[in-house]
């Protein structure tokens, strides 16, 4: 019920002054070097834990933990979380084939423990997994097993990641979770069918790799691929993610950096709704861009280079 | 015949026994009607409250005035209430009044009835989105009260016609 979020989007409402604005990135490129950007994220209220790679996952952490306190709602979990399970599933299922310790392999955030999925994978055996991943675990791992090829292990958990956000999200019966998970279905879609038609894969290829969605119609997606990159681009003109083409064109960062500011503008209509999950969906995926603006910053201080570079990669703030 | 008609008079019903069973539901709706919505209301902004000074108590005295805001409508209901009993005798007095006064009564407690129970729940909503514009912008906490303020008005409007109706009823000769 839609009810049932007010006291979570209240605390959101007051969490979200703390959120980097604009002019805080501004003055962060003003700094003049690394260790002066730590010193300005420490007084802005960022924890001070040494380097900042470890101030970045403190804050990741802090995030989770914070909606992990606002809500139990297993669906917001899944829709933010499944990126992160999935590639430790390839993690997982890779070290095990190739017989090698995994060591930093694992990214922290997900709801099931990397070590579940170890020893899913070691044992054969996923049934302590959610159904639709523990099939794509399942063909993931014999393809790699038995085929030795990793990049289809890759396809197949990449869409079933896909499969799994779209589903939860439709489950939810929330239009901002359904808007996110469209959106991301299809740029990932059009990520895959660019690199795919520069690289002359085959449409088999493509009807493995691409996710089904609402929005986009993915095979005549893979038939445009396959027919050369010009045609991929008129395809696109003709779909709602038309401006793709435009920024494809460019470069990929600048397409890249079009998805992120499409989700931006996506949840920033979440700053006016006072209800239901929409919000808490919309301050995760903020403050999970404003980690990553942070992390572009920093380590453009820290490789010198020059400020029209890092400002070129940074994206829109919510606040 | 007589047989027939000696038991027609002997199961006659006095209509106007009902009267006071209606005015009295009146009362009783009112109450209860104008007290759930603003439970619901009120129980409502209370979370969102809570919210904002779960991170940041300062804002207390702010909120919990937008908090109170739907929680009038219980107020106004219980006021019809005590008035309509006063007038039908429950409260004191005769108590003996006639069906359609009943009936007028239970009328005349209705506006208050269904408009408390509505715009409490409605009020609730803008004053739970007022609460999230004080979280942001405290200053701003004089425009943030008119929003839920404007749909009092409504539960005031029908107060008004509640009352004035209850009052009148008991000097009419029916």
């Amino acid at each position: 019920m839609s009810d049932d979020y007010i006291y979570a989007v209240a605390r959101i409402r007051a969490r979200e002054l703390t959120l980097l604005s604009r002019q805080d990135i501004d003055q962060l490129m003003a700094c003049r070097s690394y260790e002066e950007c730590l010193r300005q994220l420490k007084d802005k209220g960022w924890d001070d834990s040494g380097s900042g790679e470890a101030m970045l996952s403190h804050e990741e952490e802090k995030t989770w933990a914070f909606l992990r306190e606002l809500t139990e709602d297993p669906v917001l979990f899944r829709v933010l979380f499944a990126p992160t399970e999935y590639n430790n599933l390839k993690a997982a299922i890779k070290s095990v084939v190739t017989g090698q310790e995994p060591v930093d392999v694992f990214l922290p955030g997900g709801e099931i423990p990397p070590e579940t999925l170890l020893r899913c994978v070691r044992e054969s055996d996923f049934s302590a997994l959610p159904p639709a991943m523990a099939e794509a675990a399942d063909t993931a791992y014999k393809a790699l097993l038995q085929e030795q090829d990793g990049q289809r292990c890759d396809v197949i958990l990449d869409r079933a990641c896909l499969g799994d956000i779209l589903a939860a999200a439709k489950e939810s019966k929330n239009e901002t979770l359904i808007g996110y998970a469209e959106l991301l279905a299809a740029t990932t879609d059009i990520k895959i069918a660019v690199r795919a038609c520069r690289t002359e894969k085959t449409k088999a290829f493509l009807e493995e790799a691409l996710a089904p969605c609402g929005t986009l119609d993915v095979s005549a997606l893979a038939d445009a691929a396959c027919r050369g990159q010009e045609e991929l681009f008129a395809f696109l003109e003709s779909t709602p993610y038309g401006e793709a083409a435009e920024h494809l064109r460019a470069s990929n960062s600048a397409f890249e950096k079009w998805c992120d500011d499409r989700i931006m503008a996506l949840i920033r209509e979440q700053k006016t709704n006072p209800f239901t999950v929409g919000p808490l969906l919309a301050y995760a995926l903020a403050r999970r861009s404003e980690i990553g603006v942070v992390r572009i910053i920093l380590s453009g201080k820290l490789n010198q280079l020059p400020d029209e570079m890092i400002r070129e990669r940074l994206r829109d703030m919510y606040v | 015949m007589n047989d027939l008609s000696t038991l027609l008079e002997s199961v006659s019903f006095n209509w106007d026994s009902l009267g006071i069973v209606f005015a009295l539901l009146g009362a009783v709706l009112v109450a209860l009607m104008g007290g759930i919505g603003s439970a619901i209301g009120v129980g409502m902004t209370g979370q969102a409250a809570a919210g904002v000074v779960t991170e940041d108590p300062g804002k207390f005295g702010k909120v919990l005035v937008l908090q109170l805001l739907p929680g009038t409508q219980g107020i106004y209901g219980l006021l019809i209430g005590f008035v309509t009993l006063t007038q039908i005798g429950i409260l004191g007095g005769s108590a003996e009044i006639s069906l359609a006064k009943g009936l007028l009564y239970l009328a005349g407690c209705l506006p208050m009835a269904i408009v408390g129970m509505i715009s409490a729940k409605w009020q609730a909503r803008a004053s739970v989105s007022s609460i999230a514009l004080v979280a942001k912008k405290p200053d701003q906490f004089g425009k943030a009260m008119i929003f839920p303020a404007m749909v009092e008005t409504y539960a005031v409007l029908a107060l008004l016609i509640s009352i004035l109706s209850i009052t009148s009823i008991g000097g009419m000769n029916i």
